[in-house]
């Protein structure tokens, strides 16, 4: 084996050419990734991750160029190489995982033959190639190898399909694997999975690995060096349990506090954002290129370029006063939000016997059981649970978007509401409003600003002109939204600006309930803060109750009172913030927890569910989770669904397993399951 | 409001409303392909032929000469005449006016039904959509100029008659197309949105989804309109002009084709290049139009 490390970036200079001038867009990037070794390059969107990674393929768009600098791979000078060499390098040294796997395979070509082709491009006779695919498919941990092969990949679940695009990846035996957000737009027990899936993979292999996200928790889970990237330039760089525990650069330190992360509480603490904007692609930036957003900025930051100063142990930092940079003053103000939700105080909304039974395909698919939750004035209850557990459609019924079955009901204030929307009495509608997960998809692109919040103001309000004029400026100052934005339309607008507008839209009509679906999951963590802290703000201002959905632990926890465990449609656990997050708790609520990485990097014992979520119109028998249960009893949760029971006062666990056992259980990790389940394919 | 915290600052305040200047971007950028200004110049030509034919043409269209009948090309007649020894030239340029009329009234009349219909099918969906979606579907299984023929025969020739048959089967075709973009449109939150503030469903039809589909509409009006104008010239060929007195390509050609063996090309080339350049321009514009909606 060579000493050559798997891959070197050198003062790597890449522009953009955009309306005939060259932006740069990686400034002198330097970086590398030991031979076996994981490299974590973090950074918010825009900062130049993707086009690092795309430069090491030699994948860059038509427009970019590299100005100077070099990549060598495996010794290999990769900016020299003709096509022809290129095209070997990807065969053979380098393989790149990409972010949606549902787009980096061909969907019309069954898995097997997909990896196959990987092996017999390598000179391999085709029935071996099939037995090799199959032998990845079964490394991968696909569950059902042989089956998989024949399947495509539309009927692999996301987690199966990345499975899929992983094993590709490492078919070819690469020196190097880059996952650009591998894990992105997985559930968090699937990403968990991946994952692990991951890193037993480069133990295996030895493969070196370029990990590519915004998730620091991840990177701190996944890397042992880290780089992290503003505006093109590398600001920090460290080993991961350094730069963590110790950032030197106000950058990472901002990043790091806007994280809503272990227990922190809305009530509480108040989180930290980092104010202004990334700079615009290609400005000129003769100092330190995060001077404009930081806290300890000062003359010589605008001025001069810091030098990347050695902090210690392998440590670097690319600020003046890197010294100080764990006194950066706070952006926002440290005061939290008084909590307002009372215990015992009636009820604003409440679901009865709430479910909802879909029929497709000639079967019946039922996306939410007989749940009963009820919400009380400025509480905020967050609902949790993998993809396909009926969070949204549970807050479709009650927003009257999708009639529930006939023996649900839905209360707003002790009055009966109507299944559908149309039906609805204006106060009724009014009082019920949400706020999406995709802005983007929530805003009408053809409609001003002032159109979208100012059409909901006249709908709901019933108001016009100067009047509407008016409040339409008091929503935009509440929800921190420069007036003078109110003429644009929504393209002109960053990720976090379009969902102020969402929220002011959400707002207009004075709502008592605000279903808030994935609000922030589009968002980067510094605009997930000032997000989070606008939703706090307002709920102390207008006592409004919020329905709050996110597959974001942290961020449940965060901004919750109370806490509500989907799995499949039904009602595992219920309880305040803190007795959820804390033992004892139903042990799907335990799987999901142990799935999440942390920013701490604390090791906590991973609970590992078993395959994927099961269909909603072929539930298990009995307890729905006992084909996936960590703590399986027997016979019992097979044959007989558990009620859900008040095991303290004010928290349910559906769940046979006594609380007193789970909770002297949970004290530690369950055994590996030893029986065979019937569902695991 | 008691916490002080830093307002959302914009990238950049725009002077002007972006969409102007993105209307504006646009149509730049049409204005630098060079296929679309030949469109235009194309287009532009047989627009004004149209519009001053009469004045511009330099012999009357509907002059008999028996004397000089299907005399070739000369200084006299630059195209030559027809089997009544009218001047091809002057009626190709008068004979630009019909078509004119016609095409775009058809296509405009099946642009505002299809995108109604297909607005109301990709909306409502299931019972409405299956019922009209099949009757789309069976009256395109039959060939536009078979049921034009149909139609024609029926209530016999008239520019109404054509106009209406034209604009309602390209209405069908057009219905498919915005009803395609719509079901994606629909999806999307901002309709569910508009439905949590009690909007009505024209409203988020015709103001929330209609302009959002409006780039595959301009296209499907320019496409149509060159289908427009072949199957108005093809039934005037067929001798289902609606009216035989006026000056019409497809008319003319019908009416001189039958000298082509005697060596008497002019008469049927001048008309048939006319409807050839006119419809290779429209096909220019729509194909320049369609790429600044593909971006």
């Amino acid at each position: 084996m060579t000493t050559e490390p798997a891959l070197q970036l050198q003062d790597l200079e890449v522009v953009y050419r955009v309306r005939g001038v060259d932006r740069p867009v990686l400034r002198g990037l330097s970086l590398t990734v030991d031979k076996g070794g994981s490299y974590g390059l973090v950074g918010e969107s825009g900062c130049g991750k993707t086009t690092a990674a795309f430069t090491v393929m030699r994948y860059l768009p038509r427009n970019g160029r590299v100005v100077s600098g070099s990549v060598h791979a495996d010794g290999a000078d990769l900016l020299a190489m003709g096509e022809a060499e290129v095209r070997r390098l990807r065969a053979s040294t380098v393989s790149m995982v990409y972010q949606n796997p549902g787009a980096a395979l061909n969907p019309s070509i069954r898995v097997g033959t997909q990896i196959a082709e990987v092996f017999e491009l390598m000179g391999i006779a085709k029935n071996e190639a099939y037995d090799r695919a199959r032998e990845m498919l079964r490394k991968v941990q696909l569950s059902d190898p042989a089956g998989g092969m024949r399947r495509y990949p539309h009927q692999l679940s996301g987690g199966g399909q990345q499975r899929v695009v992983i094993a590709m990846a490492l078919a070819s035996d690469p020196t190097l694997l880059i996952l650009d957000e591998p894990t992105t737009g997985l559930d968090a027990t699937v990403e968990a999975e991946v994952l692990d899936l991951v890193a037993a993979l480069r133990a295996e292999f030895g493969t070196s690995v370029l990990f590519i996200s915004h998730n620091l928790a991840v990177i701190r889970r996944m890397c042992e060096r880290v780089g992290v990237l503003y505006a093109g330039r590398l600001v920090e760089e460290g080993d991961a349990d350094t730069v963590f525990a110790e950032p030197r650069h106000p950058y990472t330190v901002g990043l790091l506090r806007c994280i809503p992360r272990g227990g922190l509480r809305k009530d509480r603490d108040r989180l930290d954002t980092i104010p202004g904007y990334l700079p615009q692609l290609g400005a000129p930036l003769p100092g330190c290129v995060f001077a404009d957003r930081c806290g300890l900025v000062q003359e010589v930051c605008r001025t001069d370029e810091p030098p990347f100063h050695h902090v210690g142990g392998g440590h670097f930092s690319r600020c003046h006063f890197h010294d100080r940079a764990a006194e950066l003053p706070r952006a926002t103000s440290a005061t939290p939000v008084p909590a307002l939700a009372e215990a015992g105080a009636p009820s604003v909304v409440r679901l009865g016997n709430a479910s909802k039974t879909y029929a497709h395909e000639g079967s019946a698919v039922r996306a939410l059981v007989a749940v009963d939750l009820a919400i009380g004035p400025g509480e905020t209850l967050g609902l949790v649970g993998e993809s396909g557990s009926g969070k949204s459609t549970l807050a479709r019924v009650l927003l009257g978007l999708t009639a529930p079955d006939t023996g649900s009901t839905v209360e707003l204030a002790g009055e009966p509401l109507a299944p559908r929307i149309v039906r609805r009495s204006g106060d009724q509608v009014r009082a019920l409003q949400t706020v999406f997960q995709n802005p983007d998809s929530a805003l009408n692109r053809r409609a001003s600003v002032r159109r979208i919040i100012g059409r909901a103001l006249t709908k709901l309000v019933g108001v016009r002109g100067e009047q509407r004029e008016q409040r339409l400026r008091e929503i935009a100052s509440s929800v921190r939204f420069d007036e003078r934005l109110l003429s644009v339309r929504p393209v002109q607008l960053s990720g976090g600006l379009k969902q102020r507008v969402a929220i002011g839209r959400a707002f207009a009509g004075e709502p008592r309930v605000v279903v808030c679906d994935e609000p922030t999951s589009a968002l980067d963590v510094s605009v997930q803060a000032a997000i989070l802290n606008l939703l706090a703000d307002l709920q102390a201002d207008e006592g409004v109750t919020y329905l709050f959905i996110s597959h974001d632990l942290g961020v449940v926890r965060y901004l919750s009172d109370r806490i509500a465990v989907l799995y499949l449609g039904r009602l595992m656990e219920l309880g305040t913030a803190e007795t959820v997050f804390n033992p004892p708790h139903h042990p799907y609520t335990e799987a999901l927890l142990s799935a999440v990485p942390t920013v701490e990097g604390e090791e906590r014992p991973r609970i590992r569910l078993e395959g994927e979520i099961p269909s909603a119109s072929d539930p298990p028998s009995g307890c729905v989770f006992h084909t996936r249960c960590p703590r399986f009893l027997g016979s019992i949760c097979v044959e007989q669904e558990p009620p859900l029971a008040e095991v303290e006062p004010g928290h349910f666990i559906r769940c046979h397993i006594p609380v007193g056992e789970l909770r002297h259980l949970q004290a530690e990790p369950p055994k590996p399951r030893a029986f065979q389940s019937k569902t695991t394919s | 409001m008691t916490i002080v915290e830093e307002p959302a600052a914009p990238i950049a305040i725009p002077t002007r409303d972006e969409a102007t200047i993105a209307r504006r971007e646009r149509i730049r950028l049409l204005f630098r392909s060079p296929a679309f200004v030949l469109g235009i110049v194309i287009l532009g030509f047989w627009v004004v032929c149209a519009i001053f034919g009469t004045l511009i043409a330099p012999q009357n269209p509907q002059a008999d000469d028996i004397l000089n009948k299907l005399a070739s090309p000369s200084a006299d007649h630059l195209f030559g005449t027809d089997r009544l020894g009218r001047d091809v030239l002057s009626r190709v340029i008068v004979g630009a006016r019909e078509i004119l009329i016609m095409a775009p009234v058809a296509t405009l009349l099946g642009t505002l039904l299809g995108t109604a219909l297909g607005l109301v099918t990709g909306y409502y969906r299931g019972l409405v959509d299956e019922v009209v979606m099949r009757i789309v579907d069976a009256l395109l299984s039959v060939p536009v100029i078979i049921v034009a023929l149909l139609a024609i025969t029926a209530v016999g020739p008239s520019r109404r008659t054509l106009i209406l048959v034209i604009g309602i089967v390209f209405g069908m075709i057009i219905a498919k197309t915005v009803r395609a973009a719509v079901l994606s449109e629909r999806e999307l939150d901002y309709v569910q949105a508009a439905r949590l503030r009690n909007e009505r469903s024209p409203y988020i039809m015709f103001a929330e989804i209609l302009p959002n589909v409006m780039g595959p509409v301009v296209v499907e009006f320019t496409v149509r309109l060159g289908y427009a104008i072949f199957t108005i010239a093809t039934l005037a060929f067929l001798g289902f002009g609606a009216d035989p007195s006026i000056p019409d390509w497809g008319t003319d050609i019908s009416e001189s084709y039958q000298f082509i063996s005697a060596g008497v090309w002019w008469a049927v080339l001048f008309p048939a290049l006319a409807i050839a350049t006119l419809i290779v321009g429209i096909n220019l514009i729509a194909d320049a139009i369609a790429q600044t909606f593909e971006r």
